[in-house]
């Protein structure tokens, strides 16, 4: 039967082969660029291989500095984001309010709307009020748009287990407390932990709001950024950038199996 | 310490209404003070001005700041400029998304399936600003692209292409073909997920009660996935949409240093110190997602996100 609807079989195959060469190839380049013995221009074929750029770039501080500050940043973000994300996922689950669907809407809305209008909001509040620049503005505003992702692991999870576990745990004598801890958290842990990872690795990459909300510090997109507008040693950005691609790849992997194994064993 | 626990959470679970509230209120202050507090700020200084001679901010109900942004017409310009790059992202993205897309809902055996899932994924969520950089590295003068095209013998066609006017340019990285390139390059993921899942929502009982009633693969096809899909690439659309309407990366990287919404926002702001101004025409880009997304609810996207 399915052959039937392979339309143009062949076609479709070459289409969707150029599109994951046209998808994953620029990410190889740069992973490739980052052992060119050029420093100046972006010559192609790479005129030598060396891997001195690990070296240097280690020993650059305000690599360091930017690094320390992402993680920073990517930790609290994370954090604040599981505990908000979790509560409100405990709340909409199986109960019936009025304004239930406005949560979601909320929760989604800072990744919604443009980047940008996020950041100047923020920022615009913060100036109107005051406030002065430091890691915590850049938290803030990355706590916002990281709750997102904790919210649907967790809400997605807690809806898939069946509710008949809880009312067993209830029968059985343990209290609402024990319940929960017994119950509901083992059954949401792994899903809280890919919300996480998501979290970590959304904060890590993010540059269009906190170019608006960090002041003078620099995360390392922000670094990045700085970088391309005005190349120091153009290699150097290429290692960061090989570790940007591992730092947010290998969460994303990570939180995938995570969600995948919960997936196979709900079925 | 857990006993006490214990006999709170107890007390709560008898008071559904208090629960609900304690579980919400944490999320409901953060995101109703911190954003939708600073969405409200941003609307508000919108109507304030920038008094012209001393450059400080006058905390005065005007329309200023909106005369200012509509009467001239290079910020018009602006406006169009991105709108009519993000419909024609969105365009291209769609049409080269959907093959994909039906590749791997329709097609896709069960072990190639998740592997083609996480190859969308994985590019979706690792680093944007690594994305944009490569794409310099690849269309810099000198790079790997002008170097396939010198093997292929093509390399005069990319003088061809960056001799149209409008569109091209000095080289690859400074036209709008690059920065097109890049934008439906970096927003492609975006596009097929929500296609490929509403593909996979179609019953396979759906297609072969169509060929049942004597309608062949074509028609099929067109009466019965392509209705049926649309709302995902609607749902696509969105994202698409409203990702370049507001970047200001790709454009600052990439292109020939013309303004997009997202640049002049970050320019008043910044140097210019108009937040008034920046504010304004940072509304424009809500207003246009406000529309679009009425559109969108109307064909049906939001069932298929």
């Amino acid at each position: 039967m399915r052959s039937k609807w392979n339309l143009g079989s062949i076609g479709l195959k070459t289409a969707t082969l150029f599109g994951f060469l046209f998808i994953h190839i620029p990410i190889l380049i740069i992973i490739m660029y980052a052992f060119s013995t050029d420093e100046k221009t972006f010559q192609f074929p790479l005129p030598g291989f060396t891997t001195k750029w690990f070296g240097v770039a280690w020993e650059r501080n305000d690599i360091w500095e930017a690094i320390i500050l992402s993680s920073q940043v990517a930790f609290i973000s994370t954090f604040i984001a599981i505990l908000l994300g979790t509560l409100a996922s405990l709340a909409v689950y199986r109960s019936q309010f009025f304004g239930k669907e406005i949560i979601s809407f909320l929760v989604i809305l800072p990744i919604a709307l443009p980047g940008i209008v996020t950041g100047i909001s923020l920022r615009s509040a913060m100036s109107l009020f005051g406030i002065p620049f430091s890691t915590w503005t850049i938290v803030i505003a990355h706590a916002t748009f990281c709750i997102v992702t904790v919210y649907n692991n967790v809400l997605a999870r807690l809806r898939r287990s069946s509710h008949s576990m809880v009312e067993a745990s209830m029968d059985l004598g343990a209290n609402p407390w024990q319940t929960f801890r017994f119950v509901i958290l083992p059954n949401i842990a792994t899903a809280l932990l890919a919300g996480g990872m998501l979290s970590f690795a959304l904060s890590f990459d993010e540059v269009i709001v906190t170019t608006f909300t960090a002041g003078q510090q620099s995360t390392v997109p922000i670094w990045m950024l700085t970088e391309f507008i005005r190349p120091r040693q153009r290699p150097v950005t290429n290692v960061v950038a090989v570790f940007v691609i591992l730092v947010t790849t290998i969460p994303i992997l990570v939180a995938y199996y995570l969600t995948k194994e919960d997936d196979g064993r709900k079925k | 310490m857990t006993n006490v626990m214990d006999r709170f959470i107890t007390f709560l679970f008898y008071r559904k209404s208090l629960a609900l509230f304690l579980l919400l209120s944490p999320l409901l202050v953060w995101l109703g003070v911190v954003y939708l507090g600073s969405l409200f700020t941003l609307l508000i200084q919108s109507f304030f001005s920038v008094d012209s001679f001393s450059g400080v901010i006058k905390r005065e109900f005007t329309f200023e700041s909106y005369y200012d942004l509509f009467r001239q017409s290079t910020n018009w310009d602006i406006i169009i400029r991105t709108t009519t790059m993000a419909f024609t992202v969105t365009v291209v993205s769609a049409i080269i998304a959907f093959p994909i897309a039906y590749y791997m809902a329709m097609n896709a055996g069960p072990k190639l399936k998740p592997i083609l899932y996480l190859g969308v994924m994985l590019p979706l969520w690792s680093s944007y600003l690594v994305k944009v950089y490569s794409w310099k590295l690849i269309m810099a003068k000198e790079g790997i692209l002008t170097w396939c095209l010198d093997q292929l013998g093509l390399l005069h066609l990319l003088d061809v292409v960056l001799s149209i006017p409008v569109i091209g340019g000095t080289s690859l990285s400074f036209s709008y073909i690059g920065m097109f390139l890049v934008f439906v390059y970096i927003w492609l993921p975006y596009m097929i997920l929500p296609i490929q899942a509403s593909l996979e929502r179609i019953p396979k009982t759906l297609l072969e009660a169509s060929s049942d009633l004597g309608g062949g693969p074509a028609q099929t096809f067109r009466k019965v996935i392509l209705p049926l899909a649309f709302p995902g690439v609607v749902a696509g659309s969105i994202f698409t949409f409203s990702l370049t309407l507001g970047d200001y990366i790709i454009p600052t990287i990439i292109g020939n240093s013309s303004y997009f919404i997202g640049m002049a926002v970050y320019t008043h702001q910044g140097t210019a110190g108009n937040i008034p101004l920046a504010a304004a025409f940072s509304v424009v880009p809500i207003v246009i997602m406000m529309v679009y997304l009425t559109i969108a609810k109307r064909l049906g996207a939001f069932d298929a996100l």
